[in-house]
């Protein structure tokens, strides 16, 4: 049997808007992913830990704090040292400003889901990167 | 409160009328959508008539407003001597960034203080503590030490005002430090008016329980010793405000609010009689804080239905005998999560709405969001018209000139009646777990409220609910993003003068103080005191809540 899309969905950041995150987790599920929720206040080595230690294929962050420009740098940093750049790393939540989402992506960040966004254009984003939609 | 022949004529005329006359109409105009329901799921009927509210009993479920059970209110002539509180949010950055924006609202015409503090400072850590980073200020106003809080009050007359602070697990501490200000000033603590949330219940309902590490009950020992404190001394000061609207905001109904926040209200009720107080002591300081959601009348229902049952339960379950401890007071705030992205302009119409079902409902106090909050804090043009809406309502739609002026409308009435009834099912099956602390450490609320955070976002997706501008009616737009923006100059700042602060302190007596508190820890004592003369020695919120942490949790 093909092994499932495993997915590290990531809370870093001091604020307690999980909301976001436990819906996505949900809906990933019932997409048929493997998903692994970090719960709040995740450091950003306790993240890359723990997409480590479960072998993740995608790394989502949920960041509602306002502090994305400080965390999810740091994250990318220690992906990169770990050796998981080959990861599809997605962020989402209050990350709306042109210029952030631009630096982001140079960074490393594969793609970015502003407020509001379907649950379906993720999984969908996901499921196409991993060319499950190309050998239907 | 119907003749028994009138009733039965009017049913005998509504099974004609449903059978024929609307069976005929829907089947050439069918209905827009399968069922028509609340947002907790409770079904609407096309129209409602007196069988639909048979078994109500004026004088025993509505009576008079301030009379029991409140259900119309709680004020005898409720805005017609004064509107509600005006209370609008603010905290960012450092604290003279703060104050300024205080003033521009007290100009703008807001009637209250309300402060929240940035994440850091909720879990009472330092600025520059090594994961506060890029979160000061961010989401509120950052406290270190006592020389914030002054900085934040400067200029007020803290014994003229009523101020919120909006926070949980320092809440000791940061209360301790608005006490030492006014102490400070020469003012007495027992002339201080105010609140302070203090609720690690729903908090931890939202937020906790996720292999965090931490654990519910000190954080309960903490807010029930300052709440025991500030019955004990401080009159005029509210010291617990129970949070349904965290519950509500992670994606709990309108009946779920009404019944995990009742709930927590029970349990406070419980420890506090732990204390040795008496319920009439207890029951007048609780105060609550709700969201004002999408549902028109389910949220009118809710409002309504909660005053009369937080009045039975006091009355009836705990034997208040004093009415101002059976009388519901609430904060009410517009529910941020409905908030959209594309076309934000919509918001402020969302926000009115709301806005008008918690004034409908009979709130205390409300505050309405700014129409750029599904992206980040107010910016100052957004805030004013947020402040300008309620403005309008109370002034210009005349909808503030009667009390409860729903009540007694067939459907108002069936609708608190069904929302009562079923936040009733889920308090009964909460107390049958032991409680809400108990259900909360079993995760049942969370796993409750889960499932109704992803209900919702489903119906979305699935169209099934209709959100203008987000998945009907979109529009092709560039966002002009004019928003507040937080520079990473301010953590720069606080963490300066934070270290400065350090150096220029006596270090002997904040280590005195500090062993005082451990030593006072282990022998449960109250800690409010020794806090209060903790803060005055510059102790930051860091030390103070790190001999909490470790002696406790």
């Amino acid at each position: 049997m093909k092994r499932k899309i495993r997915v590290l969905i990531a809370k870093p950041g001091l604020d307690g808007h999980a909301r976001g995150a436990k819906v996505v987790s949900m809906a990933l599920r019932d997409a048929g992913m493997e998903v692994i929720y970090t719960g709040l206040q995740q450091t950003p080595e306790q993240i890359v830990n723990a997409a480590l230690q479960e072998d993740v294929d995608c790394i989502g962050i949920s960041i509602l704090s306002g502090a994305h420009m400080t965390l999810i740098p740091r994250i990318l940093e220690l992906i990169k040292k770990q050796g998981l750049s080959d990861k599809l790393i997605i962020a989402g939540g209050t990350i709306v400003l042109e210029k952030d989402i631009e630096a982001l992506k140079e960074l490393g960040v594969n793609e970015i889901f502003g407020p509001g966004t379907p649950t379906k254009e993720i999984i969908d984003h996901i499921n196409h990167y991993f060319g499950i939609i190309n050998k239907l | 409160m119907y003749d028994k022949e009138k009733l039965k004529e009017i049913k005998n005329n509504e099974v004609f009328w449903k059978n024929i006359i609307v069976q005929k109409w829907i089947e050439r105009f069918p209905e827009i959508k399968n069922e028509f329901k609340t947002s907790s799921g409770i079904i609407l009927k096309n129209v409602y008539t007196p069988i639909d509210i048979v078994n109500l009993d004026y004088s025993n479920d509505l009576s008079f407003p301030a009379i029991y059970p409140f259900t119309r209110g709680i004020y005898p002539n409720m805005y017609r001597g004064r509107i509600w509180t005006i209370r609008q949010v603010t905290g960012f950055g450092k604290a003279e960034e703060t104050s300024e924006r205080l003033s521009f609202l007290d100009k703008a015409g807001q009637t209250g203080l309300n402060i929240v503090f940035d994440m850091p400072t909720h879990h009472g850590l330092d600025s520059d503590d090594p994961i506060a980073e890029g979160e000061v200020g961010r989401e509120g106003v950052a406290i270190d030490t006592i020389k914030d809080m002054e900085d934040l009050f400067d200029g007020i007359p803290l014994d003229q005002v009523s101020t919120s602070l909006i926070t949980i697990g320092a809440a000791p501490i940061l209360l301790a430090m608005y006490i030492a200000i006014a102490e400070k000033r020469g003012m007495k603590s027992e002339n201080l008016a105010g609140t302070i949330q203090n609720d690690s219940i729903t908090a931890f309902a939202v937020t906790g329980a996720e292999g965090s590490g931490i654990r519910l009950d000190p954080l309960i020992r903490l807010a029930v010793d300052t709440a025991d404190y500030c019955i004990r001394y401080m009159p005029k000061w509210y010291p617990l405000s129970i949070v349904g609207y965290h519950i509500r905001e992670a994606g709990a109904n309108a009946v779920q609010e009404l019944a995990f926040t009742l709930a927590s209200g029970i349990a406070y009720v419980k420890e506090l009689l732990k204390k040795g107080l008496d319920i009439d002591e207890i029951g007048p300081k609780i105060t609550f804080f709700f969201g004002a959601h999408n549902n028109f009348f389910e949220e009118i229902a809710k409002f309504r239905a909660a005053r009369r049952m937080w009045a039975r339960i006091m009355k009836k379950w705990f034997h208040a005998k004093d009415i101002r401890s059976m009388v519901l007071k609430y904060h009410v705030q517009t529910c941020g999560c409905t908030l959209i992205a594309p076309q934000p302009e919509t918001n402020i119409i969302r926000t009115t709405i709301q806005a008008l079902a918690a004034i409908l409902g009979g709130t205390n106090s409300l505050h309405t969001n700014s129409m750029d909050e599904a992206f980040a804090l107010p910016s100052e043009k957004a805030s004013r018209i947020a402040v300008r809406t309620q403005q309008i309502i109370a002034h210009e739609s005349g909808v503030a000139e009667v009390c409860d002026p729903l009540g007694g409308s067939y459907f108002i009435e069936a609708l608190t009646n069904e929302v009562e009834k079923e936040a009733y099912k889920y308090i009964e099956r909460i107390e049958d777990m032991g409680g809400m602390i108990e259900a909360v450490k079993k995760e049942y609320i969370q796993n409750e409220v889960a499932k109704s955070a992803y209900k919702y976002q489903k119906d979305i997706e699935s169209e099934k609910s209709i959100v203008v501008g987000l998945n009907k009616y979109q529009i092709d737009e560039k966002l002009e993003l004019n928003l507040f923006k937080i520079g990473r100059n301010y953590e720069i700042r606080q963490i300066e003068n934070l270290q400065k602060i350090r150096k220029t302190r006596d270090n002997l007596k904040v280590k005195e103080v500090l062993s005082e508190i451990s030593d006072g820890l282990h022998k449960g004592e109250n800690l409010m005191p020794l806090l209060i003369k903790a803060v005055k020695t510059y102790a930051t919120i860091g030390e103070l809540m790190g001999i909490l942490k470790k002696d406790l949790i």
